[in-house]
């Protein structure tokens, strides 16, 4: 099964679920961009300069670490951080925006064009194009741009024109419209770097393996420093859900390895209000590809929401699907609450803020870890550092410091809000 | 012969181009709407376009963008569409296309999507976002209908999709004059007259050609290599500015006269 599965068939289907939902203008582009990646990665050459770059450049291999002292407070099975939060720019988007910007450049492109929700894709996409020397745009929503603003600047600083998106919610799902009708329009000259594993074939596959190489060292790294090349859980956050494809992958034939995504649960559980897509989601068609969708009875896209812009789109990328269909994956979900309490927790015990995205695996992780046995490992995919979202979190606590502590995080006995940042108030400490 | 395929073949005789008017159902509403399409008939138009609003329209730009975010806000939905269509179309007597996205289609499920639009006496369908790789199913369900699938090509057309295209079609194929949205407001783009011609000798159905055409100037210079003219932006946008008032129906109908002065 599992061998089949990496390879999508020939139309860009796992199972039922992928295609090219397009419209006519993109089909021979996408042809086109289609055999020039399936050329270009078989060919040493372009494998090794890519190799190259990720080593030199971006700092690969990132670090596995075993976080002693989370591992200590949870009480249960050991934890290991597969540190993507250390790749130049701050997050496993590195990976995929330098393969595609390779390929772009190796394909005669002048100019590329990304989304981005947390900024992340965008600060990537502007880093690699500075490095290639390529013309790049970036669209963000304008709700995006408010709560990510750090990356906004960086983005500007390495020289790429940041366009905020005012249409629809104003987030990820709105920044992929604009891109998609950019790209529609100077689709000659122009490549289109989407930064996960979602939209139409080949950008499922490609992007996951460009980011597959997670798992692969991680991979090794355990075999090094724990003995063994199976851990027993490995979790990853799901936005489109390149990083945890980038993780599963080297495990997807292991059938040891429990296989973990976490969703953004949001602030409750009317449509609206999450951006789980595995609970709340049927099937669809959007961006390209007919996945998991959030959607209204009519068909209309539904809006989302997450405190974490890099998870607050309505589908989730295809293969992703097949794998929840054939049991190999897992898919849940964490709340905003939830996850602010997994940024307070990685922060305290290990000197790591998380990106918000990945805080949700973190707070799942919570959930479980205390429940396995002591000799187990858990891998979890950070798959980002959280300096973005200072600014998210202090207005996350500020605006909730009387609410309630759910139990589950009390249970890891993380500071409630009030205790710490909010503004003091008599009797309570 | 589809009622499609009639009205070219009429046009043809009458050696003219057939002129396509598109507007987007439920702008401002629903109720709007079924006044407007009287009006684009009096003003000269041989087949109607009526888009069905979509929550992420990438294939379009501002001008609809705006149009689908009033219809949506006004609650409207396929079904109202549907029965718009059911009451009007005999009335209206010009056949009927909807241009839509595929996902409201998808969640119904082609089956009942094809049998609802063809009781509703919808003519044909064309979904931006379903090119014919992705539509067999769509396809077959529409044949058994009897309903009309018409196909877009664009400038970036190789050969083999322009033969996938022309295996797939009905009624019409839909040339899209740019790489490009909806609603462009620049010239003509220059390649357009070589394009078209190249592909009305390839094609064996009537070739239509839309995308950014707004004037009667820009109607009068399609019409000599198409078969089919069809405007959007230009007429949505009039439903833009005078969105609730009462002379809007009498705007629209002028509009069409005067882009299909050329034609007659
Ligand atoms: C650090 C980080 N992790 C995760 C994500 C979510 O994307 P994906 O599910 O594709 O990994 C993002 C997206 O912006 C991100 O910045």
């Amino acid at each position: 099964m599992a061998r089949a599965l990496l390879r999508p068939d020939a139309q860009g289907y796992f199972g039922p679920y992928g295609g090219r939902f397009v419209p006519e203008t993109l089909m021979a582009p996408l042809a086109e961009l289609s055999a020039a990646y399936n050329r270009w990665s078989r060919k040493r050459t372009f494998r090794n300069e890519l190799r190259d770059i990720l080593a030199h450049y971006a700092g690969r291999p990132t670090p596995l670490y075993f976080a002693s002292r989370l591992t200590e407070k949870l009480g249960g099975a050991r934890v290991y951080l597969k540190r993507e939060d250390l790749l130049h720019t701050g997050a496993h988007k590195l990976n995929n925006a330098l393969g595609q910007a390779l390929l772009a450049k190796t394909m005669g492109k002048e100019r590329v064009i990304a989304e981005t929700g947390a900024g992340q894709h965008g600060v990537a996409t502007a880093t690699a194009s500075a490095l290639m020397g390529l013309s790049c745009t970036v669209y963000m929503g304008a709700e995006d741009c408010r709560r990510q603003r750090l990356n906004v600047d960086r983005m500007r600083l390495l020289g790429a024109e940041v366009v905020p998106v005012e249409s629809g919610s104003r987030t990820l799902k709105d920044a992929i419209n604009e891109s998609l009708r950019d790209w529609v329009t100077n689709v000659r000259n122009t490549h289109y770097i989407l930064g996960s594993v979602l939209g139409p074939d080949p950008y499922p596959r490609m992007v996951r393996d460009f980011h597959r190489v997670i798992g692969d060292e991680a991979r090794r790294q355990l075999k090094k420093q724990a003995g063994t090349y199976s851990p027993d859980v490995a979790m990853a956050c799901v936005g489109g859900g390149s990083n945890a494809i980038g993780l599963f992958t080297a495990f997807i034939e292991d059938r040891k390895v429990r296989l973990i995504g976490v969703e953004g649960g949001g602030r409750g559980e009317t449509l609206g209000e999450h951006a789980a897509r595995f609970d709340g989601g049927s099937l669809g068609v959007l961006h390209g590809t007919r996945t998991m969708v959030l959607q209204d009875r009519e068909g209309q896209i539904a809006a989302t929401h997450s405190v974490s812009a890099g998870l607050d789109y309505p589908a989730v990328g295809p293969e992703h699907v097949l794998l929840r269909d054939l049991g190999r994956v897992e898919y849940t979900h964490v709340s905003d609450a939830e996850a602010i309490a997994g940024f307070q927790l990685l922060s305290e015990t290990e000197g790591l803020l998380p990106a918000l995205e990945s805080a949700h695996a973190i707070a799942h992780a919570a959930k479980i870890v205390p429940h396995l046995p002591k000799r187990d490992i858990v891998l979890i995919n950070l798959s980002g550092r959280g300096d973005k979202d200072v600014e998210s979190v202090l207005e996350y606590l500020a605006e909730h410091q009387d609410d309630a502590v759910d139990p589950e995080i009390a249970g890891v006995s993380v500071h409630p809000a009030v205790h710490k940042w909010g503004t003091p108030r008599g009797g309570q400490r | 012969m589809s009622a499609i395929s009639e009205v070219f073949a009429e046009c043809r005789r009458d050696k003219r181009a057939a002129f396509i008017p598109f507007l987007s159902a439920g702008d401002p509403n629903l109720q709007t709407t079924g006044s407007l399409l009287q009006a684009l008939v009096m003003g000269g138009a041989d087949i109607i376009e009526l888009g069905v609003p979509f929550s992420d329209p990438i294939a379009d730009g501002p001008v609809i963008q705006s149009a689908s975010v009033r219809a949506l806000e006004a609650g409207t939905s396929l079904s109202g569409i549907l029965r718009l269509v059911a009451r009007q179309r005999d009335r209206l007597g010009v056949p009927v296309v909807l241009f839509t996205y595929y996902n409201p289609i998808h969640v119904r499920g082609v089956e009942n999507f094809a049998e609802q639009a063809a009781s509703s006496g919808v003519d044909g369908v064309l979904c931006v976002d379903l090119p014919p790789d992705e539509a067999g199913e769509f396809i077959q369900a529409m044949r058994q209908h009897n309903l009309d699938t018409i196909f877009l090509l664009a400038p970036t057309s190789t050969r083999d999709r322009i033969a996938k295209v022309q295996a797939s079609s009905t009624g019409f194929v839909y040339y899209v004059s740019r790489t490009g949205v909806t609603g462009d407001q620049g010239a003509l783009p220059k390649e357009l007259v070589k394009q078209a011609r190249r592909l009305r000798r390839k094609l064996h159905h009537p070739l239509a050609v839309g995308f950014g055409i707004n004037t009667p100037e820009q109607v009068a210079a399609v019409a000599k290599v198409a078969d089919g003219v069809v405007v959007g932006s230009a007429l949505v946008k009039l439903v833009a500015e005078h969105g609730a008032s009462p002379r809007l129906a009498a705007v629209l109908e002028e509009r069409v006269r005067q882009l299909t002065a050329p034609l007659r």
